[in-house]
C-alpha cells in the first residue's frame, strides 16, 4: 500500500501517541474494541506511512466509532456504506492509505452488497471487520453471524437465521487477501494488521471481538487459555496444520477431505500433514469451511491467520491506466474541441 | 424549383416506423441538414420502452419528431404537419397527433395483411382504403418495392436492401422540402467508409427517393422553409444528456479539479455515463457502481478526496441515493446530483417525461436537510445549469440537485456553444493551514457560511467528519439541544443565503405588469414560451417567467409576481411548484397540470391563458 507514497520528511516521525485523537473513547469498559484500537495505533507507525495520507472510514455500529479516536483523516459515515465510500475515495485518490472499519451487521447485513463488490474490484484498501456476532449499538439483536438458536431481544424463541461464514463469503467474492484474528491475541493481531497493510489489493481481516455487554464470551472457547490450543489452529504459510494442548494433533488431507489425526501415538507423523499454502485457492476454500459448532463432537479447530492471498491488479491502477491510455491515444482533453463537437455551422 | 413551391415558416415532421426501420437516423439526418441551412430546430425522439419489441406491432413503433422553421422554434412541437408512417402500427400510434389536413406519407407495403394483423387492424379497416384518412393529404409510396428496384443487381441480400429503405424516404423528403443531399452524402461516406457496397446502396436509394419526387406526380407541392433569424455565431446540435456530460467536464476544467462520476445505469440518465466514459482523456473517473446507493456513496468518498464529485440518476435511483445525499448535507461536502426525471411513482414510465420529483429534490431526505435545487429548461440550457450547479456546490460546500427530465435528456436543439474562455473560472481553495491558532476547525465558516475543504494528504489538518450532529466549528460529535437547533438553522441559512449570489429572476417575455404571469420551470420552457407568444398574437398580453433556481428562489421573485393579478403555473405533476409558491408567497397561484408522460402542447397552454384572461 505504501508504494505510491513518498514519506514526508519534514514532519516528525509518527509515534503511537500521535495517533490518539483528543476524543474520549466511549466504548463500554471491557469491550474488545479497545484492544483492536491499541494494536492499530501500535502497528501504523511501523508501516512507513505519512499520517496525512491515512484515512479511516467507518459505517455505523459500535466499531464504527473507531475513526473518531484516530488522529488521522476520518469519516464516520452511514450504515453499511463505508466500503462504497472508500471505493469512491480510493478511485479518486489512489495514493491514500485507506482503512475501513466495519462490523458484522454493517458489512454483512446492510452493507453486504458493497462488501462483496469491493472484494471483487480489489481496491487497495484494508477492511477490518470486528465480528462480535451481535448488534451492540442498537442494544442486542442477533446479527448475520449469530449462531442458530441465538436468544436475543429480537429472537426470544431463538434465531432461525443460518449464519454467514465471513471467510467463506470473502473467498466466494474473489477476495485477494483473507485473514482472521482475535482481539485477545495482540501479537497475532498486530502481525495480521501488518500483513493486511502490506498486501496490495483489498485486504479483509476478520477480527473476533468480544462484546462483553450483549454477547459476552461468544469466542471464549477460542480466546481463553483453557481451551484455545485445542480449539484453534494458527496457520502459517509453508507450515503443517498442527494444534492441540501439546501440539499433538494435526490435519491431514485425504483427497479433498480433511481429517484430524493424532501425530504422537499413531501411524501419522507431522510429515503427513496438510502444509498450509496461502496461494492455494482450493485448499483455502476447504480451510474456510472449518467452521463447525464447537459443541459438536469431532469438530475441526477454528483457523486463524492468512487463509488466502493472491496478487491481482487493483481497480484504481486499471482506472489510471485507462486514463493514461486515453491521453496517449487522443491527447489531453481539449475543452474547446469538446464544446465544438463534431459538426458545426456558422450563421451570420 | 417549380412554381408549385409554397413557403412555410415552420413545419413539424414525425418520422415513425418499426424499431428496425431506421427512423431515428432518418430524423437526425434531416435535422442536421435543416440546421446547416439555418433553420431553427428542435427535436424529440420517442422510443419503444422494450428493447426488442415485436416487429410490426404498436409496441415496436419508434418515432422521431422534428420541428424546424424560419422563425424561432422553442420545442419539438405538438401537432404534426407531416407524418411519415412506415407501417400500419406507426400510423395507428401517431394519427391523433397530426393536424387535420396534414400530410401523411405511407409505405404501402407496411399495410399488407401481415402488417395490419400485427398492428391489430382488421383487413376491412385498412386505413389506406376505408376512407378514414379522407381529411388528410395521403401520399402512398411502395417504398419497399422501389428500394428493391433501385438496388437490383447490387448483389446485396434482402436484409441489407430492406435496411436502406429509410434512405428512400429521406431522399423523397429532401425533394419535398427543397433540401440538398450533400450533408447526408457526406455523413454516409464517413459512416460507411469501410463498407463500399453498403455506401453505394445507401447513396443510390437516397438519390432514387429524390428523383422519385422529381419524376412522379405523387405530390403537387414542394415546400420552402427559409433560414431563421438566429443570433449570428457558430452552432452545433446538442442533446440534453450530452450537454450535462459536457457541462460536468467544463466545470471540472474551470475549477481545476479532476471529475469523478459514480453512477448506476438507469433510463433515461445512462447516456450521461456513456458520454463521460468516452472522455477519459480529460481525466474523467467514471465508476459504474454495484447499485444506486454505492454510486452516491462513492461520490461522497471522492468529494472527501477533493474531486468534483458527481452522479446522475432518475427518480427510483434518486430515492435510493437519498441517505447518502443526506450524509453529504451533514458533512457539507460539494457534490452534484442530476435527476433526469421520468414518469413515476416507482418504476412508473421509464421512457416518458414528468416533473414529479421536485418535492423529492427539495425534501426527500430525513431531517432538515436543505440543498440547492436547479432546473434546466432545454437541452442546451442543461449545459449552463449543470455548470452552475457545480459552481454552487464548490463555492458553498454543499450537495446540489440539478433537475432535468426525459424530454430534455433526449431532445436536441442548436447550441451556440461558448468558447472555454467565455466560461467563468470556479474558485476552489483547498485549506492548507490551520485556521484557529494551532488548531484546525473543519466547520469554521467564511462570510458565505461555507466551511473549509481540507483534503486527505494535507499535513497537520487531520480531522474527522461524520453523519452524527456536530458541534459548531469543531465538528466534534454533539448531542447538545441548543447546538443542534443552531446547526439546523445554520445549514439552512447557508443555502438560503445563496440567493445573494445568484441572478435575480428575469421575465422571459411579456409586459412587466399586468393581468397574468405564467411561471414555469424545467422542460416546459419552449412550450410555455410559444404558448405565450401565440396568446399575445391574439391580443392577450400575458407574461412568462421561467425558474432556473428553485432552492433558493431568486430574491426578487415575490416582487416580480406581485406585479400581476394572477399567476398560472403549468407543470407535468399535480402542482408541486404551485404548492411551494403558494406556501412561501401566500398568493393564490393557479395550477395547470398534465400527468400523461407527455409534454404540454402549445395550444393547451395558449387556450389556458386565454381562458384565464378572457
Ligand atoms: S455494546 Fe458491546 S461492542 Fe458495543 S461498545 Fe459495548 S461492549 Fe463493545
Amino acid at each position: 500500500m505504501s508504494e505510491n507514497l513518498t514519506v514526508n520528511t519534514e514532519r516528525p516521525k509518527m509515534t503511537s501517541k500521535d495517533l490518539v485523537s483528543d476524543q474520549e473513547v466511549r466504548w463500554c469498559p471491557g469491550c474488545g474494541d479497545y484492544s483492536i484500537l491499541k494494536q492499530v495505533q501500535t502497528v501504523i507507525p511501523e508501516l512507513g506511512l505519512n499520517r496525512e495520507d491515512i484515512v479511516f472510514i467507518s459505517g455505523i455500529g459500535c466499531s464504527s466509532r473507531f475513526p473518531y479516536y484516530m488522529e488521522t483523516y476520518g469519516m464516520h459515515s452511514i450504515h453499511g456504506r463505508a466500503t462504497a465510500i472508500a471505493s469512491g475515495l480510493k478511485a479518486a485518490r489512489p495514493e491514500l492509505s485507506v482503512w475501513i472499519i466495519t462490523g458484522d451487521g454493517d458489512a454483512l447485513a446492510i452493507g453486504g452488497n458493497h462488501f462483496i463488490h469491493i472484494l471483487r474490484r480489489n481496491f487497495n484498501v484494508t477492511i477490518l471487520l470486528f465480528n462480535n456476532q451481535i448488534y451492540g449499538l442498537t442494544k442486542g439483536q442477533y446479527s448475520p453471524t449469530s449462531e442458530e438458536g441465538k436468544i436475543t431481544k429480537s429472537t426470544p424463541a431463538g434465531s432461525i437465521d443460518h449464519p454467514f461464514n465471513p471467510i467463506a463469503l470473502a473467498m466466494g467474492a474473489e477476495g485477494s487477501f483473507i485473514a482472521r484474528s482475535m482481539d485477545r491475541d495482540p501479537a497475532h493481531l498486530k502481525e495480521m494488521l501488518r500483513r493486511a497493510n502490506v498486501h496490495k489489493g483489498t485486504s479483509f481481516l476478520e477480527i473476533y471481538q468480544n462484546c462483553n455487554i450483549f454477547n459476552d464470551g461468544a469466542f471464549e472457547i477460542f480466546t481463553e487459555k483453557k481451551t484455545k490450543k485445542q480449539e484453534t489452529i494458527f496457520v502459517e504459510n509453508g507450515k503443517p496444520l498442527v494444534f492441540g494442548a501439546n501440539q499433538e494433533k494435526g490435519v491431514k488431507l485425504d483427497g479433498f477431505k480433511p481429517v484430524i489425526v493424532d501425530i504422537v501415538d499413531s501411524s501419522n507423523s507431522v510429515n503427513d500433514l496438510w502444509i498450509h499454502d496461502e496461494h492455494d485457492r482450493v485448499k483455502a476454500g476447504i480451510l474456510s469451511r472449518f467452521f463447525d459448532n464447537p459443541a459438536l463432537e469431532n469438530h475441526f479447530p477454528r483457523p486463524f491467520g492468512v487463509f488466502y492471498t493472491e496478487s491481482r491488479s487493483c481497480y484504481e491502477d486499471e482506472l489510471n491506466k485507462q486514463i493514461e491510455y486515453a491521453v496517449t491515444k487522443n491527447g489531453k482533453g481539449n475543452l474547446d474541441k469538446l464544446l465544438r463537437g463534431k459538426q458545426i455551422w456558422e450563421l451570420a | 424549383m417549380s412554381e408549385n413551391n409554397e413557403v412555410l415558416d415552420r413545419v413539424i415532421i414525425k418520422f415513425a416506423g418499426d424499431s428496425g426501420d431506421g427512423m431515428q437516423l432518418t430524423g437526425s439526418e434531416f435535422t442536421n441538414t435543416a440546421a446547416l441551412l439555418g433553420n431553427d430546430v428542435s427535436t424529440f425522439p420517442d422510443f419503444p420502452a422494450e428493447i426488442r419489441a415485436p416487429q410490426g406491432t404498436v409496441a415496436g413503433v419508434s418515432g422521431f419528431q422534428l420541428h424546424f422553421g424560419s422563425v424561432n422554434v422553442y420545442s419539438a412541437g405538438d401537432m404534426c404537419d407531416t407524418l411519415v408512417a412506415m407501417n400500419a402500427a406507426a400510423l395507428k400510434v401517431n394519427l391523433r397527433n397530426i393536424k387535420k389536413g396534414g400530410l401523411i406519407i405511407v409505405n404501402t407495403e407496411g399495410f399488407d395483411p401481415k402488417n395490419l394483423r400485427l398492428a391489430k387492424i382488421a383487413e376491412e379497416d385498412n386505413p389506406l382504403t376505408n376512407g378514414s384518412l379522407d381529411n388528410y393529404q395521403v401520399i402512398k409510396i411502395d417504398v419497399t418495392k422501389l428500394t428493391k428496384a433501385a438496388l437490383e443487381g447490387s448483389g446485396l441480400g434482402v436484409k441489407e436492401i430492406d435496411r436502406s429503405k429509410n434512405m428512400f424516404v429521406l431522399g423523397y423528403l429532401y425533394w419535398m422540402y427543397n433540401r440538398s443531399l450533400d450533408n447526408t452524402i457526406k455523413f454516409l461516406e464517413e459512416k460507411f467508409s469501410k463498407k463500399k457496397e453498403i455506401l453505394d446502396a445507401n447513396l443510390k436509394v437516397l438519390r432514387a427517393g429524390y428523383s422519385y419526387g422529381d419524376t412522379t406526380e405523387t405530390s403537387m407541392r414542394r415546400y420552402i422553409v427559409n433560414p431563421a433569424p438566429m443570433p449570428p455565431g457558430t452552432y452545433r446540435n446538442i442533446m440534453g444528456n450530452q450537454a450535462v456530460a459536457i457541462g460536468l467536464i467544463a466545470a471540472a476544467e474551470k475549477s481545476g479539479l479532476p471529475l469523478f462520476y459514480g453512477s448506476y445505469p438507469i433510463t433515461p440518465a445512462s447516456d450521461i455515463l456513456h458520454e463521460l466514459s468516452k472522455h477519459k482523456n480529460f481525466g474523467v473517473r467514471s465508476f459504474q457502481a454495484e447499485d444506486e446507493i454505492a454510486a452516491m456513496a462513492s461520490v461522497v468518498g471522492a468529494s472527501f478526496g477533493g474531486h468534483l464529485a458527481t452522479t446522475a440518476s432518475s427518480g427510483p435511483g434518486i430515492a435510493l441515493k437519498t441517505e447518502a445525499i443526506g450524509l453529504g448535507v451533514m458533512l457539507e461536502l460539494p457534490m452534484v446530483i442530476i435527476n433526469v426525471q421520468r414518469g413515476g411513482p416507482s418504476t412508473g414510465l421509464p421512457t416518458k417525461t414528468e416533473q414529479a420529483d421536485l418535492l423529492q429534490a427539495l425534501n426527500g431526505r430525513n431531517g432538515e436537510a436543505p440543498l440547492p435545487v436547479l432546473a434546466a429548461c432545454s437541452p442546451a440550457d442543461a449545459f449552463d445549469t449543470t455548470f452552475e450547479a457545480c459552481r454552487l456546490a464548490l463555492e458553498f460546500m454543499t450537495p446540489v440537485m440539478m433537475l432535468s427530465d426525459g424530454y430534455i435528456a433526449n431532445g436536441a436543439e442548436p447550441w451556440r456553444f461558448p468558447s472555454s474562455d467565455q466560461l467563468d473560472v470556479i474558485k476552489v481553495n483547498f485549506q492548507k493551514e490551520k485556521n484557529d491558532g494551532d488548531k484546525f476547525l473543519p466547520y469554521k465558516r467564511d462570510e458565505r457560511k461555507s466551511r473549509p475543504w481540507a483534503i486527505p494528504g494535507t499535513p497537520y489538518l487531520e480531522h474527522r467528519i461524520g453523519g452524527i450532529e456536530k458541534q459548531h466549528e469543531t465538528g466534534n460529535i454533539s448531542y447538545d439541544p441548543e447546538n443542534h437547533e443552531f446547526m439546523v438553522h445554520l445549514r439552512n441559512d447557508k443555502i438560503e443565503g445563496i440567493a445573494d449570489y445568484i441572478p435575480e429572476q428575469k421575465l422571459d417575455s411579456g409586459p412587466e405588469k399586468g393581468k397574468l404571469l405564467v411561471l414555469g420551470w424545467g422542460s416546459t420552457y419552449g412550450t410555455i414560451k410559444t404558448g405565450c407568444i401565440r396568446a399575445r398574437e391574439e391580443g392577450y398580453e400575458v407574461a412568462h417567467a421561467h425558474l432556473k433556481y428553485i432552492k433558493p428562489f431568486p430574491r426578487n421573485l415575490g416582487e416580480l409576481m406581485y406585479n400581476y393579478d394572477q399567476i398560472l403555473i403549468p407543470e407535468m405533476n399535480m402542482g408541486q411548484l404551485l404548492m411551494l409558491i403558494r406556501a412561501k408567497y401566500l398568493i393564490p397561484a393557479i395550477g395547470f397540470n398534465k400527468i400523461k408522460g407527455l409534454p404540454f402542447g402549445v395550444n393547451e397552454i395558449k387556450n389556458k391563458i386565454i381562458e384565464l384572461m378572457k
